[in-house]
């Protein structure tokens, strides 16, 4: 017989039932007669609190609550990528099938299509003992994904029977495995796992590598690792989902799962129809065919959202335990942080900071930790997980309880500033409040890859810009003509590098998206124009001469006329600059 | 199914009545409350549990009693009777009729909560309305299916720039698929006579819905009013294939009313004590704009706000930036400077255009001549500021160029009339007569490729 609850109070998501002895803390539950997906969140001898996934409207005290005795949790398997879930894993699209165009209550879907047949190419041999997280077989998930069907984390043993190569659908048993207590287990195409809890791996190793992203302020100023975290915190319009959407489309991991978490429909939408028609600059496919969505927008049910970020975060798991590098982008954190607020706030606990659960550090602490870069569980390959939270404060306040908590758990911090946006510079990170913790990991990868002295480079227009800040608040009070020429020159030369190397624009074609050697070469020019000019200052040249217009306009547009390919172009630029002041100082 | 009528509430509490020893008792279920005299009010059940009811009396609880008072549970949640006779009508915040022309009868009746927008059935927006508004259609243009918030403050022209958009929305007379739902939440007496007018005008009274909660009138209707009038909005886009503005106004006084409500239940509140579910709660208004795939109509929502003290980091222009895509800022100063509509364009934004505009839609030169005017018109604010300090005279000629550009912005381009309707065309090569006074090389926004087909080069003599 199955256990079965009843209810004895609703208030919105939160839900109170009876009779509830033998359920367990986390259980998924199926919640009044319309079979409502929820969570037990508490549990106080019979009685236990609820969070429900979908609108408790017309419910009653009375009705009952039906146990499943698991965790809520995700399937793993075939059919994740170029999908579009909500927070708890329900495809939108077969939502849409069964509901239409808005999503109707207690509606029962499959989380992978338990029709579709897949080709397996099998990858072991009765007889062999799999460890946990062992390949089993292959599947051409996608033209750029190879999905790999692995012994679930917590299984093992030696494999006793065993599907020939051929089309399976997921429900089909490919292989049993027996392991040393005589245990036998069979495995399918898919694996669920409780979203709660951090897949397992072998070990975790240093970050060495940057997610390259394309964006010359990050990859140059404040680059990230594989594995790595960072938050990119800024008020409404300051540029958090554009930056994450470029994110999602130009850096180099092998996944990306962009979880749309409280945010707008609309900008899922625009995924959806863009990603399919743009190619990826490494492997020619579409860029969907390395992407998952996960929507839980604003309007709809808050409980979800709270879960939207763990759904996420375990698939980007089960494919780093293939040996991919996953980028996970979630926007908005603040929007789950708000969630958990208003569970708290129903369930009336004693609120912390603006009303935060005072347990809002230890979750976000959880989720940060779920980043990094492993060798697998089964040590056969190496995967990691960068984990990019956009955080949005009310007011664009830095100081509230989200942005400084999210502050302590990520090492990178790409600050988004409205006034910066305002004035149109984008993306508008802040070159001054931001910083990278992993410069000094991922020193020697730029160097070996990109140019020896690439932290140099970046050091000295890092100083400039700091200077150029200084005397940016004495130009304030007194204006740019009584400044020396050596500091107006610093003042122009900081200009090249913000319009030329920082602006940087998302919907340029050239712009968008600058490979890493393209970066060092603009800004390797912009500060061989400052080398060449600075002996003439002292000479007395004046700064209407130094500041050729003409050069400066060319350099200024290097970032959007000269292609990824063709950066020879800009190495002959830097020549052209050579040969202007070398004319200039034989004149004078 | 017998519906039970019980006598006598256990608390009154303003709007919140609570009822006990009750039973068979849905969440959020609409409900009959009949004061001792007789007058008969709506409510919805806000919280329940196993006895005891949680109501919300939408009329307000005036008149009620402990002992006397009935409440009836009516076994559903609040439902509107919609079909196109809500044409060129007017009811209140709770879709009762108020125009003597009768109530709307139908077979069709729709959740006022409707559910939510599946992202995955949405289409894109890309069309642009054209509003004949310089500063709107050059910098933060409107695309049909967007919402568009105007962030105002108290005595600001808000209305009259909402007025003039709806008028010169391009949408009017000739075209039969296009209505207005006009929802009043709190606003005083004159300014829905003023819209009233304003549509009357325009001719376009026929195509308006008007949901009418004023400043007098019960706040706790004000929580319901947009509703009602999404529902109707929703049922015209997407059952009758209309292109739907939605004109919202007050934000404020709504967002004023679901605090009210909050602090009675005695909830932890937020920032400045709005209830933490703030976000969620305007989320659940605004998301009901834009467009469904394989549907012909739309939903276009201008909501209007006044922002406290005209601080913009105040939590309901805060939150409700964080919702729309994008908003339009209205500033004190441009304003008391006579300049109309006084957009302060910096803050200003709209998200959508970036794919509704261009060669495809309005002209090849627009994003890069419309990101061009922010930047140098952020500039000219900079170059004010130095200018208080140092004087006007001790500017370094391009910075007195830029000054000269800014005064000239706001005059020409920003300021027009009431009734001035300029098209695309008209505002682009506005923009480019501006700009072109500044010197091509500080126009680092703008192609090579546009500079030369549009930047209006001056020869020696200044002449063009
Ligand atoms: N890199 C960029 N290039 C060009 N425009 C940009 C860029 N980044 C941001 N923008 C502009 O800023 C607008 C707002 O950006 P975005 O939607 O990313 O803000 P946000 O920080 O996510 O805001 P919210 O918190 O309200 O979601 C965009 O619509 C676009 O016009
Ligand atoms: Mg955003």
């Amino acid at each position: 017989m199955t256990k079965q609850g009843r209810i004895t109070f609703i208030n919105g998501p939160v839900v109170k039932a009876e009779n509830m002895t033998g359920y367990i803390m986390r259980e998924l539950v199926y919640v009044g007669e319309i079979k409502l997906v929820g969570e037990i969140i508490e549990l106080d001898r019979d009685q236990a609190t609820i969070q429900v996934y979908e609108e408790t409207s017309g419910m009653k005290p009375g009705e009952p609550v039906f146990s499943t005795g698991h965790p809520l949790s995700v399937q793993l398997g075939p059919g994740i990528i170029g999908n579009i879930f909500d927070g708890i894993q329900r495809p939108l699209p077969f939502l849409e099938k069964k509901s239409g165009s808005f999503i109707k209550r207690g509606v029962k879907v499959n989380s992978l299509n338990p029709e579709k047949e897949w080709e397996l190419k099998i990858k072991v041999e009765k007889g062999d003992y799999l460890k946990s997280g062992q390949l089993i077989a292959e599947i051409d998930e996608t033209s750029v994904i190879v999905h790999k069907i692995m012994v679930p984390p917590d299984k093992e043993g030696e494999v006793i029977e065993l599907v020939p190569d051929g089309r399976y659908s997921i429900e089909h048993i490919i292989a049993k495995i027996k392991d040393k207590e005589d245990n036998i287990y069979e495995i399918k195409l898919y694996q669920e796992w409780p979203i709660r809890k951090a897949r397992p791996y072998e070990d975790r190793l240093e970050l060495s590598e940057p997610l390259l992203t394309g964006q010359r302020v990050l990859d140059t100023f404040f680059p990230i690792a594989k594995g790595g975290t960072a938050a990119i915190p800024g008020g409404f319009g300051a540029g958090k989902t554009m930056t994450q959407h470029q994110l999602a489309k130009w850096s180099d991991a092998d996944l990306i799962i962009y979880i749309g978490c409280g945010e707008r429909g609309n900008e899922m939408t625009d995924v959806l129809e863009e990603f399919p028609e743009l190619t990826d600059p490494e492997t020619g496919k579409s860029m969907m065919e390395r992407t998952v969505l996960i929507a839980n927008t604003s309007n709809m049910p808050v409980s979800a959202r709270e879960a939207s970020i763990y759904t996420g975060i375990t698939l980007g798991e089960y494919y780093r335990d293939m040996g991919y590098n996953i980028a996970i982008m979630a926007d908005s954190t603040s929007r789950w942080a708000e969630a958990l607020r208003e569970i708290s706030g129903r369930l009336e606990e004693m609120p912390a900071e603006e009303g935060f659960p005072a347990y809002l550090p230890t979750r976000l602490a959880e989720f940060y930790e779920r980043a990094g870069y492993v060798k697998t569980l089964a040590g056969e390959s190496e995967g990691s997980i960068t984990l990019i939270g956009a955080v949005s404060p009310p007011g664009a306040d830095f100081s509230e309880p989200v942005t400084q908590n999210t502050k302590r758990f990520v090492r990178c911090f790409w600050a988004l500033d409205k006034s910066l946006a305002a004035s149109r510079h984008f993306p508008a990170i802040n070159w001054l409040d931001s910083y990278s913790e992993y410069l000094n990991e991922l020193e020697p990868w730029f160097k070996k890859n990109v140019n020896q002295e690439w932290l140099d480079l970046r050091n000295s227009a890092m100083s400039l810009l700091k200077e150029e800040s200084r005397l940016q608040d004495i130009v304030k009070l007194v204006g740019e003509d009584v400044l020396p020429d050596n500091q107006r020159l610093i003042l122009e030369i900081a200009r090249l590098i913000k319009i030329g190397f920082l602006q940087q624009s998302a919907f340029d074609n050239i712009d968008k998206y600058s490979d890493i050697n393209k970066q060092y070469w603009i800004l390797k020019v912009i500060l061989h124009l400052y080398d060449q000019a600075q002996p003439l200052v002292k000479k007395n040249v004046p700064i209407s001469q130094l500041k050729n217009n003409k050069l400066f306009n060319k350099l200024l547009r290097l970032k959007n006329t000269v292609p990824n390919e063709e950066i020879d172009k800009i190495k002959d630029f830097k020549n052209e600059i050579s040969d202007f002041y070398q004319h200039l100082a034989d004149n004078y | 199914m017998l519906k039970k009528e019980y006598t006598g509430l256990a608390n009154i509490n303003g709007p919140l009545i609570v009822v006990e020893n009750i039973d068979d008792v849905a969440y959020d279920e609409m409900v009959q409350i009949t004061t001792p005299n007789g007058e008969v009010k709506k409510g919805r059940v806000l919280q329940v549990s196993s006895n005891k009811a949680v109501v919300q009396v939408f009329e307000g609880s005036t008149g009620l009693n402990i002992n006397e008072t009935r409440v009836k549970f009516l076994k559903e949640s609040m439902k509107v009777a919609l079909s196109k006779d809500i044409l060129g009508r007017v009811f209140n915040g709770v879709g009762e009729a108020t125009d003597g022309g009768g109530q709307i009868y139908s077979e069709n009746k729709f959740d006022i909560n409707s559910n939510p927008i599946n992202p995955y059935s949405r289409k894109y927006p890309r069309n642009y309305i054209q509003s004949g508004v310089s500063a709107i259609d050059g910098l933060m243009t409107l695309i049909r299916g967007q919402k568009l918030p105007i962030f105002s403050g108290n005595g600001l022209p808000h209305n009259q720039l909402a007025a003039q958009i709806t008028r010169q929305a391009k949408l009017g007379k000739e075209d039969k698929k296009f209505a207005v739902v006009f929802v009043a939440m709190g606003i005083k007496h004159d300014e829905a006579r003023y819209f009233i007018n304003s549509f009357e005008e325009s001719g376009v009274l026929q195509n308006v819905v008007m949901y009418v909660n004023l400043a007098d009138d019960p706040s706790v209707e004000r929580i319901i009013a947009p509703r009602v009038a999404l529902t109707a909005a929703e049922y015209l886009a997407f059952e009758e294939n209309m292109h739907i503005l939605v004109v919202m106004t007050d934000m404020t006084s709504y967002s004023e009313a679901l605090r009210e409500l909050s602090s009675r239940r005695g909830e932890v509140p937020g920032r400045k004590g709005y209830p933490g579910y703030l976000y969620s709660d305007l989320a659940s208004l605004y998301e009901r704009a834009g467009m469904l795939k394989g549907r012909e109509g739309s939903i276009t929502q201008i909501p209007i706000l006044t922002m406290p003290n005209d601080d913009i980091t105040h939590p309901i222009p805060d939150l409700t930036g964080y919702i729309t895509e994008g908003q339009i800022v209205l500033e004190r100063d441009l304003f008391q400077r006579d300049v109309y509509p006084p957009i302060n364009i910096l803050p200003s934004l709209s998200r959508l255009m970036k794919d509704g505009i261009g060669s495809e839609y309005t002209r090849e030169d627009h994003p890069d001549i419309s990101s061009q005017l922010y930047a140098s018109y952020s500039h000219v604010k900079e170059v004010k500021s130095l200018a208080s300090v140092i004087g006007e005279d001790e500017l370094s000629e391009l910075d007195q160029k830029f000054l000269e550009f800014g005064s000239k912005f706001e005059k020409l381009f920003l300021d027009q009339d009431k009734d001035t309707n300029r098209d695309i065309e008209e505002t682009l090569d506005l923009a480019w007569d501006l700009i072109s006074d500044l010197p091509e090389h500080e126009l680092d926004r703008v192609s090579e490729e546009m500079l030369d087909k549009y930047y209006r080069r001056k020869d020696e003599d200044g002449e063009t």
